[in-house]
Protein backbone atom coordinates (compact mmCIF):
# COMPACT_ATOMS: atom_id res chain seq x y z
CA UNK A 1 0.00 0.00 0.00
CA UNK A 2 1.17 3.52 -0.55
CA UNK A 3 -0.17 6.32 1.42
CA UNK A 4 0.55 10.09 0.55
CA UNK A 5 0.85 12.80 3.32
CA UNK A 6 0.50 16.23 3.06
CA UNK A 7 1.89 18.51 5.14
CA UNK A 8 1.18 22.18 6.05
CA UNK A 9 4.15 23.76 7.51
CA UNK A 10 2.11 25.94 10.28
CA UNK A 11 3.17 28.45 13.26
CA UNK A 12 3.05 27.00 16.71
CA UNK A 13 -0.60 26.91 18.02
CA UNK A 14 0.97 29.79 20.79
CA UNK A 15 2.58 31.64 18.24
CA UNK A 16 1.44 35.70 18.51
CA UNK A 17 -0.25 36.59 15.20
CA UNK A 18 1.25 39.58 13.59
CA UNK A 19 1.18 41.19 9.65
CA UNK A 20 4.27 42.74 8.01
CA UNK A 21 4.13 45.12 5.07
CA UNK A 22 1.14 47.26 6.06
CA UNK A 23 -0.75 44.00 6.43
CA UNK A 24 -0.40 42.26 3.46
CA UNK A 25 1.81 39.60 4.91
CA UNK A 26 2.15 37.47 8.12
CA UNK A 27 5.01 38.35 10.05
CA UNK A 28 7.35 34.79 10.58
CA UNK A 29 10.25 36.58 12.51
CA UNK A 30 10.16 35.04 15.96
CA UNK A 31 7.65 32.19 15.37
CA UNK A 32 7.89 28.49 15.71
CA UNK A 33 6.73 26.24 12.81
CA UNK A 34 5.49 23.15 13.43
CA UNK A 35 3.49 20.38 11.56
CA UNK A 36 0.57 21.49 11.38
CA UNK A 37 -1.61 18.91 14.11
CA UNK A 38 -4.53 17.78 12.18
CA UNK A 39 -1.92 16.70 9.83
CA UNK A 40 0.50 15.04 12.42
CA UNK A 41 -2.37 13.03 13.51
CA UNK A 42 -3.04 11.63 9.81
CA UNK A 43 0.76 10.97 9.74
CA UNK A 44 0.72 9.05 12.92
CA UNK A 45 -2.03 6.70 11.18
CA UNK A 46 0.04 6.27 8.09
CA UNK A 47 2.94 5.38 10.09
CA UNK A 48 0.60 2.98 11.79
CA UNK A 49 -0.43 1.46 8.48
CA UNK A 50 3.45 0.87 7.65
CA UNK A 51 4.71 -0.70 10.83
CA UNK A 52 1.47 -3.43 10.65
CA UNK A 53 1.26 -3.60 6.51
CA UNK A 54 4.27 -2.55 5.31
CA UNK A 55 2.23 0.80 3.95
CA UNK A 56 5.27 2.88 2.19
CA UNK A 57 4.54 6.28 3.71
CA UNK A 58 5.47 9.27 1.31
CA UNK A 59 4.93 12.96 2.72
CA UNK A 60 4.68 15.85 0.37
CA UNK A 61 4.56 19.72 1.51
CA UNK A 62 4.22 22.79 -0.96
CA UNK A 63 6.39 24.86 0.08
CA UNK A 64 9.93 27.02 0.36
CA UNK A 65 13.04 25.49 1.37
CA UNK A 66 12.03 26.98 4.83
CA UNK A 67 9.31 24.29 5.68
CA UNK A 68 12.17 21.39 4.79
CA UNK A 69 12.64 21.47 8.79
CA UNK A 70 8.58 20.09 9.52
CA UNK A 71 9.52 17.92 6.37
CA UNK A 72 12.86 15.75 8.41
CA UNK A 73 10.32 15.61 11.51
CA UNK A 74 7.72 13.70 9.53
CA UNK A 75 10.99 11.34 8.00
CA UNK A 76 12.51 11.24 11.93
CA UNK A 77 8.59 10.67 13.30
CA UNK A 78 8.56 7.67 10.52
CA UNK A 79 7.99 8.58 7.25
CA UNK A 80 9.93 6.67 4.18
CA UNK A 81 10.38 9.36 1.95
CA UNK A 82 9.36 12.99 1.59
CA UNK A 83 8.57 15.46 -1.93
CA UNK A 84 8.75 19.66 -1.48
CA UNK A 85 7.02 21.13 -4.08
CA UNK A 86 8.98 24.28 -5.00
CA UNK A 87 6.50 26.99 -4.38
CA UNK A 88 5.11 29.46 -1.90
CA UNK A 89 1.29 29.06 -2.49
CA UNK A 90 -1.37 31.64 -2.62
CA UNK A 91 -4.32 29.91 -1.50
CA UNK A 92 -5.85 25.72 -0.99
CA UNK A 93 -6.22 25.25 -4.61
CA UNK A 94 -2.84 26.38 -5.30
CA UNK A 95 -1.63 23.68 -3.23
CA UNK A 96 -4.16 21.25 -4.08
CA UNK A 97 -3.39 21.61 -7.95
CA UNK A 98 0.10 21.10 -7.37
CA UNK A 99 -0.96 17.60 -5.19
CA UNK A 100 -3.00 16.94 -7.67
CA UNK A 101 0.34 16.94 -10.05
CA UNK A 102 2.04 14.42 -7.21
CA UNK A 103 -0.70 12.03 -7.66
CA UNK A 104 -1.25 11.62 -11.26
CA UNK A 105 2.89 10.93 -11.40
CA UNK A 106 2.51 7.61 -8.95
CA UNK A 107 -0.37 6.36 -7.63
CA UNK A 108 -1.02 6.29 -4.13
CA UNK A 109 -3.63 3.95 -3.01
CA UNK A 110 -4.57 6.88 0.29
CA UNK A 111 -3.98 10.11 0.43
CA UNK A 112 -3.97 11.52 3.69
CA UNK A 113 -4.92 15.78 4.40
CA UNK A 114 -5.25 17.45 7.69
CA UNK A 115 -8.86 18.31 8.43
CA UNK A 116 -7.67 22.20 7.82
CA UNK A 117 -4.41 24.16 8.60
CA UNK A 118 -4.79 26.13 11.46
CA UNK A 119 -3.06 28.92 10.32
CA UNK A 120 -5.39 30.17 7.40
CA UNK A 121 -8.23 27.65 8.08
CA UNK A 122 -9.43 27.00 4.32
CA UNK A 123 -10.15 23.58 5.10
CA UNK A 124 -10.26 22.67 1.24
CA UNK A 125 -7.12 21.28 0.20
CA UNK A 126 -8.29 17.49 0.57
CA UNK A 127 -11.84 17.71 -1.04
CA UNK A 128 -10.23 19.88 -3.76
CA UNK A 129 -7.50 17.15 -4.42
CA UNK A 130 -10.27 14.09 -4.31
CA UNK A 131 -11.88 16.18 -6.82
CA UNK A 132 -9.35 16.75 -9.03
CA UNK A 133 -8.01 13.01 -9.20
CA UNK A 134 -12.27 12.01 -9.30
CA UNK A 135 -11.92 9.65 -6.13
CA UNK A 136 -13.65 10.24 -2.93
CA UNK A 137 -12.83 11.75 0.07
CA UNK A 138 -14.37 11.62 3.58
CA UNK A 139 -13.74 15.19 5.60
CA UNK A 140 -13.82 15.30 9.39
CA UNK A 141 -12.16 11.59 9.58
CA UNK A 142 -11.93 10.59 12.84
CA UNK A 143 -11.26 6.14 12.52
CA UNK A 144 -9.90 4.47 9.70
CA UNK A 145 -9.59 0.95 8.89
CA UNK A 146 -8.39 -1.29 6.00
CA UNK A 147 -8.84 -4.94 5.85
CA UNK A 148 -7.55 -5.92 1.58
CA UNK A 149 -9.61 -3.45 -0.21
CA UNK A 150 -12.68 -2.58 1.90
CA UNK A 151 -12.06 0.53 3.74
CA UNK A 152 -14.04 1.39 6.84
CA UNK A 153 -14.16 4.87 8.11
CA UNK A 154 -15.66 7.36 10.56
CA UNK A 155 -16.54 11.01 9.62
CA UNK A 156 -17.44 13.29 12.92
CA UNK A 157 -20.82 14.98 12.07
CA UNK A 158 -22.49 18.04 14.12
CA UNK A 159 -23.46 15.89 17.14
CA UNK A 160 -22.34 12.86 16.35
CA UNK A 161 -20.33 10.78 14.01
CA UNK A 162 -21.27 8.70 10.63
CA UNK A 163 -19.72 5.00 10.24
CA UNK A 164 -19.29 4.51 5.98
CA UNK A 165 -17.66 2.41 3.61
CA UNK A 166 -15.68 3.00 0.84
CA UNK A 167 -12.97 1.70 -1.38
CA UNK A 168 -9.49 2.41 -2.27
CA UNK A 169 -8.10 5.15 -3.91
CA UNK A 170 -9.52 7.72 -1.15
CA UNK A 171 -8.55 10.74 0.66
CA UNK A 172 -9.02 11.49 3.97
CA UNK A 173 -8.89 14.65 6.18
CA UNK A 174 -7.75 13.55 9.29
CA UNK A 175 -8.34 14.92 12.49
CA UNK A 176 -7.75 14.08 16.44
CA UNK A 177 -9.77 10.27 16.98
CA UNK A 178 -8.01 8.73 13.42
CA UNK A 179 -5.46 8.65 16.67
CA UNK A 180 -5.15 9.85 19.85
CA UNK A 181 -2.98 12.84 21.32
CA UNK A 182 -0.93 9.85 23.37
CA UNK A 183 -0.30 8.04 19.99
CA UNK A 184 1.83 11.03 18.69
CA UNK A 185 4.80 9.75 18.10
CA UNK A 186 7.83 12.23 19.43
CA UNK A 187 10.93 11.43 17.49
CA UNK A 188 14.32 9.77 19.29
CA UNK A 189 17.51 10.03 18.49
CA UNK A 190 17.55 6.74 16.01
CA UNK A 191 14.77 8.55 14.44
CA UNK A 192 16.21 11.75 13.91
CA UNK A 193 19.70 10.24 12.74
CA UNK A 194 17.59 7.72 10.32
CA UNK A 195 15.83 10.81 8.83
CA UNK A 196 18.95 12.69 7.52
CA UNK A 197 19.33 9.56 5.38
CA UNK A 198 16.01 9.35 4.08
CA UNK A 199 15.18 11.15 0.26
CA UNK A 200 13.76 14.39 0.23
CA UNK A 201 13.10 15.89 -2.78
CA UNK A 202 12.57 18.91 -4.40
CA UNK A 203 10.25 19.19 -7.61
CA UNK A 204 9.63 22.10 -9.73
CA UNK A 205 6.02 23.00 -9.57
CA UNK A 206 3.66 22.51 -12.04
CA UNK A 207 2.27 25.61 -13.95
CA UNK A 208 -1.06 26.86 -12.40
CA UNK A 209 -2.72 29.86 -10.46
CA UNK A 210 -4.51 30.38 -7.43
CA UNK A 211 -8.07 31.02 -7.57
CA UNK A 212 -8.19 33.74 -4.68
CA UNK A 213 -5.16 35.82 -2.93
CA UNK A 214 -5.45 37.80 0.47
CA UNK A 215 -5.43 41.67 -0.48
CA UNK A 216 -4.83 42.22 3.64
CA UNK A 217 -4.97 40.86 6.84
CA UNK A 218 -6.47 42.24 9.98
CA UNK A 219 -6.33 41.68 13.73
CA UNK A 220 -10.15 41.56 15.85
CA UNK A 221 -10.46 45.06 17.56
CA UNK A 222 -9.33 45.01 21.38
CA UNK A 223 -11.55 43.70 23.51
CA UNK A 224 -13.34 45.72 26.74
CA UNK A 225 -12.77 44.87 30.27
CA UNK A 226 -14.57 41.94 31.55
CA UNK A 227 -17.15 42.91 33.76
CA UNK A 228 -17.10 41.43 37.18
CA UNK A 229 -20.41 40.23 38.67
CA UNK A 230 -19.90 39.62 42.61
CA UNK A 231 -20.31 35.36 43.55
CA UNK A 232 -23.17 36.45 45.81
CA UNK A 233 -25.11 37.98 42.80
CA UNK A 234 -25.95 35.54 40.35
CA UNK A 235 -29.14 37.48 39.78
CA UNK A 236 -26.88 40.48 38.34
CA UNK A 237 -25.29 38.47 35.94
CA UNK A 238 -28.83 37.06 34.57
CA UNK A 239 -29.53 40.60 34.52
CA UNK A 240 -26.87 41.68 32.27
CA UNK A 241 -27.11 38.87 30.62
CA UNK A 242 -31.29 39.33 29.63
CA UNK A 243 -30.91 43.22 29.26
CA UNK A 244 -27.15 44.11 28.61
CA UNK A 245 -26.09 41.59 26.38
CA UNK A 246 -29.81 40.54 25.43
CA UNK A 247 -28.55 36.58 24.77
CA UNK A 248 -30.92 34.94 27.09
CA UNK B 1 -27.49 34.95 -13.66
CA UNK B 2 -28.16 33.62 -9.98
CA UNK B 3 -27.00 33.08 -6.46
CA UNK B 4 -27.34 29.24 -5.17
CA UNK B 5 -27.78 28.35 -1.73
CA UNK B 6 -27.23 24.70 -0.48
CA UNK B 7 -30.00 24.40 2.12
CA UNK B 8 -29.37 22.01 4.69
CA UNK B 9 -32.12 20.19 6.19
CA UNK B 10 -33.01 17.23 9.15
CA UNK B 11 -35.88 15.39 8.71
CA UNK B 12 -36.97 17.06 6.02
CA UNK B 13 -37.07 20.47 7.84
CA UNK B 14 -34.16 23.17 6.77
CA UNK B 15 -31.86 24.23 9.79
CA UNK B 16 -31.49 27.30 11.20
CA UNK B 17 -27.58 27.34 9.00
CA UNK B 18 -29.67 26.58 6.07
CA UNK B 19 -32.12 29.21 6.77
CA UNK B 20 -29.04 31.67 7.20
CA UNK B 21 -27.52 30.57 4.17
CA UNK B 22 -30.71 31.37 2.22
CA UNK B 23 -31.06 34.79 4.11
CA UNK B 24 -27.54 36.27 3.12
CA UNK B 25 -27.91 34.22 -0.46
CA UNK B 26 -31.12 36.74 -0.67
CA UNK B 27 -29.14 39.76 0.07
CA UNK B 28 -26.19 38.67 -2.48
CA UNK B 29 -28.58 38.45 -5.15
CA UNK B 30 -30.13 41.84 -4.45
CA UNK B 31 -26.94 43.21 -4.68
CA UNK B 32 -26.44 42.19 -8.23
CA UNK B 33 -29.86 41.84 -9.26
CA UNK B 34 -30.27 38.18 -9.61
CA UNK B 35 -32.57 35.23 -8.30
CA UNK B 36 -31.70 33.78 -5.29
CA UNK B 37 -31.94 29.39 -6.09
CA UNK B 38 -31.93 27.29 -3.19
CA UNK B 39 -31.26 23.03 -3.42
CA UNK B 40 -32.98 21.29 -0.91
CA UNK B 41 -32.75 17.67 -0.47
CA UNK B 42 -35.95 15.54 0.57
CA UNK B 43 -37.56 18.61 1.73
CA UNK B 44 -41.07 18.03 3.13
CA UNK B 45 -41.58 21.31 4.98
CA UNK B 46 -40.27 23.93 2.70
CA UNK B 47 -42.72 26.71 3.35
CA UNK B 48 -40.16 28.71 5.73
CA UNK B 49 -37.98 29.39 2.87
CA UNK B 50 -40.56 31.96 1.31
CA UNK B 51 -39.96 34.27 4.34
CA UNK B 52 -36.40 34.58 3.26
CA UNK B 53 -36.88 35.16 -0.31
CA UNK B 54 -36.10 32.33 -2.03
CA UNK B 55 -37.28 32.41 -5.81
CA UNK B 56 -36.55 29.28 -6.53
CA UNK B 57 -36.56 25.79 -4.56
CA UNK B 58 -34.71 22.70 -6.68
CA UNK B 59 -36.61 20.10 -4.33
CA UNK B 60 -34.54 16.99 -4.92
CA UNK B 61 -35.68 13.48 -4.27
CA UNK B 62 -33.33 11.10 -3.32
CA UNK B 63 -35.62 8.28 -3.69
CA UNK B 64 -35.29 6.81 -0.40
CA UNK B 65 -32.18 8.58 0.48
CA UNK B 66 -31.84 9.46 3.87
CA UNK B 67 -28.25 10.75 4.56
CA UNK B 68 -26.24 13.00 3.81
CA UNK B 69 -24.60 11.97 0.51
CA UNK B 70 -21.56 13.94 -0.42
CA UNK B 71 -21.22 12.64 -3.69
CA UNK B 72 -24.73 12.55 -5.27
CA UNK B 73 -25.27 16.41 -3.11
CA UNK B 74 -22.16 17.63 -4.67
CA UNK B 75 -22.79 16.59 -8.14
CA UNK B 76 -26.75 18.01 -7.61
CA UNK B 77 -25.34 21.80 -6.76
CA UNK B 78 -23.01 21.64 -9.27
CA UNK B 79 -25.90 20.90 -11.84
CA UNK B 80 -28.08 22.86 -10.79
CA UNK B 81 -25.41 25.82 -10.66
CA UNK B 82 -24.32 25.46 -13.82
CA UNK B 83 -27.84 25.07 -15.11
CA UNK B 84 -29.08 28.59 -13.40
CA UNK B 85 -25.53 30.64 -14.57
CA UNK B 86 -24.41 30.66 -10.86
CA UNK B 87 -22.08 33.14 -10.57
CA UNK B 88 -21.89 32.66 -6.32
CA UNK B 89 -22.79 29.73 -4.44
CA UNK B 90 -23.57 29.78 -0.59
CA UNK B 91 -23.15 26.82 1.76
CA UNK B 92 -23.16 27.04 5.66
CA UNK B 93 -19.81 26.22 7.58
CA UNK B 94 -21.95 23.42 9.03
CA UNK B 95 -19.64 19.98 8.95
CA UNK B 96 -21.82 18.91 5.97
CA UNK B 97 -21.55 22.63 4.30
CA UNK B 98 -17.60 22.72 4.85
CA UNK B 99 -17.52 18.78 3.38
CA UNK B 100 -19.67 19.82 0.07
CA UNK B 101 -17.81 23.79 -0.86
CA UNK B 102 -14.69 22.99 -1.70
CA UNK B 103 -16.07 19.82 -3.73
CA UNK B 104 -18.24 21.71 -5.66
CA UNK B 105 -16.36 24.37 -6.35
CA UNK B 106 -13.69 22.31 -8.31
CA UNK B 107 -17.12 21.02 -10.34
CA UNK B 108 -18.00 24.36 -11.04
CA UNK B 109 -14.67 25.73 -11.61
CA UNK B 110 -15.07 28.10 -8.89
CA UNK B 111 -13.23 30.13 -5.79
CA UNK B 112 -13.74 28.87 -2.72
CA UNK B 113 -13.74 30.59 0.37
CA UNK B 114 -14.57 29.60 3.78
CA UNK B 115 -15.56 31.40 7.25
CA UNK B 116 -16.73 34.52 5.57
CA UNK B 117 -18.19 36.68 8.26
CA UNK B 118 -19.91 39.27 6.44
CA UNK B 119 -21.76 40.43 3.46
CA UNK B 120 -18.90 40.97 0.13
CA UNK B 121 -16.34 43.89 0.97
CA UNK B 122 -16.62 44.56 -3.10
CA UNK B 123 -18.15 42.38 -6.02
CA UNK B 124 -16.27 41.83 -9.00
CA UNK B 125 -13.82 40.25 -8.38
CA UNK B 126 -15.22 39.51 -5.06
CA UNK B 127 -13.89 40.43 -2.11
CA UNK B 128 -14.55 39.05 1.52
CA UNK B 129 -13.80 39.31 5.07
CA UNK B 130 -13.20 35.74 6.47
CA UNK B 131 -11.81 34.40 9.88
CA UNK B 132 -8.42 33.10 9.57
CA UNK B 133 -5.38 31.58 11.85
CA UNK B 134 -8.06 30.23 14.12
CA UNK B 135 -9.99 33.09 15.30
CA UNK B 136 -6.85 35.20 15.77
CA UNK B 137 -6.75 37.12 12.91
CA UNK B 138 -9.04 38.29 9.75
CA UNK B 139 -8.32 38.38 5.62
CA UNK B 140 -9.94 40.00 3.30
CA UNK B 141 -9.56 37.71 0.28
CA UNK B 142 -10.58 38.23 -3.38
CA UNK B 143 -11.02 35.68 -5.97
CA UNK B 144 -9.73 35.57 -8.69
CA UNK B 145 -11.91 33.21 -10.63
CA UNK B 146 -15.37 34.35 -11.90
CA UNK B 147 -17.34 32.05 -9.74
CA UNK B 148 -17.60 31.65 -6.17
CA UNK B 149 -18.55 29.04 -3.59
CA UNK B 150 -18.48 30.82 0.04
CA UNK B 151 -19.06 28.98 3.05
CA UNK B 152 -20.50 31.83 5.55
CA UNK B 153 -19.86 30.92 9.38
CA UNK B 154 -22.72 30.30 11.72
CA UNK B 155 -23.91 33.09 13.48
CA UNK B 156 -22.52 35.90 11.33
CA UNK B 157 -25.23 36.94 9.40
CA UNK B 158 -28.51 35.96 11.21
CA UNK B 159 -32.02 35.69 10.14
CA UNK B 160 -33.28 38.59 7.68
CA UNK B 161 -37.15 37.84 6.83
CA UNK B 162 -38.02 38.93 3.13
CA UNK B 163 -41.35 37.46 2.62
CA UNK B 164 -41.87 35.65 -1.41
CA UNK B 165 -43.15 32.84 -2.47
CA UNK B 166 -40.47 30.27 -3.76
CA UNK B 167 -41.15 28.50 -7.27
CA UNK B 168 -40.77 24.56 -6.54
CA UNK B 169 -38.96 22.04 -8.95
CA UNK B 170 -37.96 18.85 -8.29
CA UNK B 171 -35.60 16.64 -9.90
CA UNK B 172 -32.91 14.15 -9.24
CA UNK B 173 -29.49 13.83 -10.29
CA UNK B 174 -28.40 10.54 -9.49
CA UNK B 175 -24.60 10.02 -9.81
CA UNK B 176 -23.00 6.77 -11.86
CA UNK B 177 -21.40 4.81 -8.94
CA UNK B 178 -21.34 5.89 -5.69
CA UNK B 179 -18.09 4.53 -3.45
CA UNK B 180 -19.06 5.86 -0.12
CA UNK B 181 -21.56 4.54 1.26
CA UNK B 182 -23.17 5.99 4.64
CA UNK B 183 -23.33 2.37 7.27
CA UNK B 184 -24.80 3.74 9.87
CA UNK B 185 -25.46 7.39 11.81
CA UNK B 186 -24.62 7.63 15.34
CA UNK B 187 -26.42 10.72 17.07
CA UNK B 188 -27.90 12.11 20.44
CA UNK B 189 -31.62 13.33 18.75
CA UNK B 190 -32.21 14.58 22.46
CA UNK B 191 -29.08 16.85 22.30
CA UNK B 192 -28.73 20.05 20.02
CA UNK B 193 -25.20 19.77 18.85
CA UNK B 194 -22.31 22.91 18.87
CA UNK B 195 -22.98 24.06 15.76
CA UNK B 196 -26.42 24.42 15.70
CA UNK B 197 -26.84 25.61 19.31
CA UNK B 198 -27.12 29.16 20.52
CA UNK B 199 -25.51 28.23 23.77
CA UNK B 200 -22.82 26.41 24.72
CA UNK B 201 -22.02 26.02 27.86
CA UNK B 202 -18.39 24.37 28.19
CA UNK B 203 -16.15 22.85 31.56
CA UNK B 204 -12.78 22.63 32.08
CA UNK B 205 -10.35 20.40 34.33
CA UNK B 206 -11.42 22.64 37.05
CA UNK B 207 -14.76 20.90 37.33
CA UNK B 208 -12.16 17.77 38.70
CA UNK B 209 -14.03 14.88 37.18
CA UNK B 210 -16.80 13.48 35.22
CA UNK B 211 -18.61 12.60 37.94
CA UNK B 212 -19.50 16.38 38.30
CA UNK B 213 -20.31 17.04 35.03
CA UNK B 214 -23.94 16.98 36.10
CA UNK B 215 -23.41 20.73 36.96
CA UNK B 216 -22.09 21.31 33.05
CA UNK B 217 -25.37 19.24 32.04
CA UNK B 218 -28.01 20.89 34.30
CA UNK B 219 -27.07 24.12 33.42
CA UNK B 220 -27.31 23.65 29.49
CA UNK B 221 -30.67 21.75 29.83
CA UNK B 222 -32.19 24.82 31.48
CA UNK B 223 -30.74 26.97 28.36
CA UNK B 224 -31.54 24.63 25.82
CA UNK B 225 -27.56 24.99 25.18
CA UNK B 226 -25.00 22.44 23.53
CA UNK B 227 -22.27 21.32 26.03
CA UNK B 228 -18.55 21.27 25.41
CA UNK B 229 -15.49 20.66 27.35
CA UNK B 230 -11.81 21.36 26.68
CA UNK B 231 -8.89 19.56 25.32
CA UNK B 232 -7.51 17.62 28.32
CA UNK B 233 -11.02 16.97 29.64
CA UNK B 234 -11.59 14.98 25.95
CA UNK B 235 -8.19 13.97 26.55
CA UNK B 236 -8.48 12.17 29.89
CA UNK B 237 -11.56 10.24 28.38
CA UNK B 238 -14.10 12.87 31.40
CA UNK B 239 -16.21 13.50 28.00
CA UNK B 240 -16.32 12.53 24.67
CA UNK B 241 -13.97 13.78 21.81
CA UNK B 242 -17.03 15.61 20.08
CA UNK B 243 -17.22 18.07 22.80
CA UNK B 244 -13.53 19.43 22.60
CA UNK B 245 -13.71 22.92 21.21
CA UNK B 246 -10.83 25.09 20.55
CA UNK B 247 -7.39 25.56 17.97
CA UNK B 248 -7.33 21.69 17.49
CA UNK B 249 -11.13 20.76 18.26
CA UNK B 250 -14.46 21.91 17.11
CA UNK B 251 -15.18 25.58 16.39
CA UNK B 252 -17.62 27.47 18.18
CA UNK B 253 -19.56 30.63 17.47
CA UNK B 254 -22.21 30.88 19.90
CA UNK B 255 -23.95 33.84 20.46
CA UNK B 256 -23.39 32.81 24.34
CA UNK B 257 -20.25 31.17 25.11
CA UNK B 258 -20.42 29.96 29.03
CA UNK B 259 -17.42 28.63 30.42
CA UNK B 260 -16.82 26.86 33.75
CA UNK B 261 -13.44 25.65 35.35
CA UNK B 262 -11.50 26.64 31.80
CA UNK B 263 -8.28 28.38 31.92
CA UNK B 264 -8.66 30.13 29.08
CA UNK B 265 -5.27 29.11 27.42
CA UNK B 266 -4.41 30.58 24.20
CA UNK B 267 -5.12 27.64 21.97
CA UNK B 268 -9.02 27.24 23.34
CA UNK B 269 -9.79 30.64 22.98
CA UNK B 270 -8.58 30.63 20.06
CA UNK B 271 -11.65 28.32 19.08
CA UNK B 272 -14.37 30.05 20.58
CA UNK B 273 -13.48 33.22 20.40
CA UNK B 274 -15.87 33.81 17.57
CA UNK B 275 -18.58 33.74 20.02
CA UNK B 276 -20.72 36.77 20.62
CA UNK B 277 -20.87 36.81 24.36
CA UNK B 278 -18.78 35.55 26.79
CA UNK B 279 -19.12 34.29 30.17
CA UNK B 280 -16.48 33.05 32.74
CA UNK B 281 -16.93 31.39 36.02
CA UNK B 282 -13.40 30.76 37.78
CA UNK B 283 -12.10 30.60 40.91
CA UNK B 284 -8.61 31.92 40.06
CA UNK B 285 -8.99 35.85 39.28
CA UNK B 286 -5.72 35.54 37.28
CA UNK B 287 -7.04 32.93 34.77
CA UNK B 288 -6.44 34.45 31.11
CA UNK B 289 -9.79 34.06 30.39
CA UNK B 290 -10.88 36.57 31.80
CA UNK B 291 -9.19 38.62 29.29
CA UNK B 292 -11.31 37.64 26.86
CA UNK B 293 -15.02 37.32 28.29
CA UNK B 294 -17.66 39.63 28.66
CA UNK B 295 -18.85 38.80 32.27
CA UNK B 296 -17.06 37.33 34.67
CA UNK B 297 -17.47 35.79 38.09
CA UNK B 298 -14.89 35.01 40.39
CA UNK B 299 -15.69 31.81 42.29
CA UNK B 300 -16.19 28.34 43.26
CA UNK B 301 -17.68 26.33 40.24
CA UNK B 302 -19.21 23.94 42.54
CA UNK B 303 -21.04 26.66 44.76
CA UNK B 304 -21.51 29.19 41.35
CA UNK B 305 -23.00 26.73 38.82
CA UNK B 306 -25.93 25.12 41.11
CA UNK B 307 -27.34 28.72 41.93
CA UNK B 308 -27.26 30.37 38.55
CA UNK B 309 -29.08 27.04 37.50
CA UNK B 310 -31.86 27.32 39.93
CA UNK B 311 -32.20 30.83 39.10
CA UNK B 312 -32.22 30.38 35.63
CA UNK B 313 -35.41 27.71 36.45
CA UNK B 314 -37.30 29.83 38.37
CA UNK B 315 -37.13 32.59 35.22
CA UNK B 316 -37.73 30.08 33.03
CA UNK B 317 -40.92 28.96 34.46
C1 LIG C 1 -0.90 22.02 20.03
C2 LIG C 1 -1.90 22.30 21.12
C3 LIG C 1 -3.24 22.39 20.78
C4 LIG C 1 -4.21 22.64 21.78
N1 LIG C 1 -5.52 22.75 21.41
C5 LIG C 1 -6.45 22.97 22.37
C6 LIG C 1 -7.82 23.08 22.04
O1 LIG C 1 -8.22 22.96 20.88
N2 LIG C 1 -8.72 23.30 23.02
C7 LIG C 1 -8.35 23.42 24.34
O2 LIG C 1 -9.23 23.62 25.19
N3 LIG C 1 -7.06 23.32 24.68
C8 LIG C 1 -6.10 23.10 23.73
N4 LIG C 1 -4.80 22.95 24.11
C9 LIG C 1 -4.48 22.87 25.56
C10 LIG C 1 -4.38 24.20 26.22
O3 LIG C 1 -3.07 24.70 26.10
C11 LIG C 1 -4.71 24.07 27.73
O4 LIG C 1 -3.85 23.12 28.29
C12 LIG C 1 -6.14 23.65 28.01
O5 LIG C 1 -7.06 24.44 27.27
C13 LIG C 1 -6.43 23.78 29.49
O6 LIG C 1 -7.66 23.19 29.79
P1 LIG C 1 -8.50 23.64 31.05
O7 LIG C 1 -8.75 25.07 30.97
O8 LIG C 1 -9.66 22.73 31.14
O9 LIG C 1 -7.53 23.23 32.27
P2 LIG C 1 -6.60 24.10 33.19
O10 LIG C 1 -5.70 24.97 32.40
O11 LIG C 1 -6.04 23.15 34.15
O12 LIG C 1 -7.60 25.09 33.91
C14 LIG C 1 -8.52 24.70 34.86
C15 LIG C 1 -9.13 25.98 35.41
O13 LIG C 1 -10.15 25.66 36.33
C16 LIG C 1 -10.10 26.58 37.40
N5 LIG C 1 -10.70 25.95 38.58
C17 LIG C 1 -10.20 24.99 39.38
N6 LIG C 1 -11.08 24.67 40.34
C18 LIG C 1 -12.17 25.43 40.15
C19 LIG C 1 -13.41 25.55 40.82
N7 LIG C 1 -13.73 24.79 41.86
N8 LIG C 1 -14.29 26.46 40.35
C20 LIG C 1 -14.00 27.25 39.28
N9 LIG C 1 -12.85 27.15 38.61
C21 LIG C 1 -11.95 26.25 39.04
C22 LIG C 1 -8.64 26.90 37.58
O14 LIG C 1 -8.50 28.19 38.17
C23 LIG C 1 -8.13 26.87 36.14
O15 LIG C 1 -8.18 28.16 35.56
C24 LIG C 1 -3.81 22.76 23.14
C25 LIG C 1 -2.46 22.69 23.46
C26 LIG C 1 -1.51 22.46 22.48
C27 LIG C 1 -0.07 22.41 22.89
Amino acid sequence: MNILVCISNVPDTTSKINFKEENTAFETQGVQFIINPNDEFGLTRAVWFQQKVGAKVTVVNVGDASCEPILRKCLAIGADQALRVDLQPKDGFEVATQLAAICKKESYDLIITGRESIDYNGGMVGGMLATLLEIPYVANCIQMDIASDEVSVQREIDGGKESLSATLPLVIGAQKGLVEEKDLIIPNMRGIMQARQKPLEVVPPEAAAPASKVQAFEKPAEKGPVKLVDAEDIDGLIDLLENEAKVL
Amino acid sequence: MAVVVYIESENGTPKKAGLEVASYGRALADAHGVSLVAVGFNLTDHERLNVFGVDKLYNIDTQGGVHFDVERYSEALAQVATKVSASLMVVSSSADGRYIGPIVAIKTDAAYMSNVVGLPSQYGPLQVKRTCFTNKAFNETQSTKERVVLSLSSNSYGLHEKPGTAEVLSGDYPVSSNSLKVESVEKATDKVSIADADIVVSGGRGLKGPENWHLIEDLADVLGAATACSKPVSDMGWRSHSEHVGQTGKPVASNLYIAIGVSGAIQHLAGINASKVKVVINSDPEAPFFKAADYGIVGDAFEVVPVLTEKLKARMQ
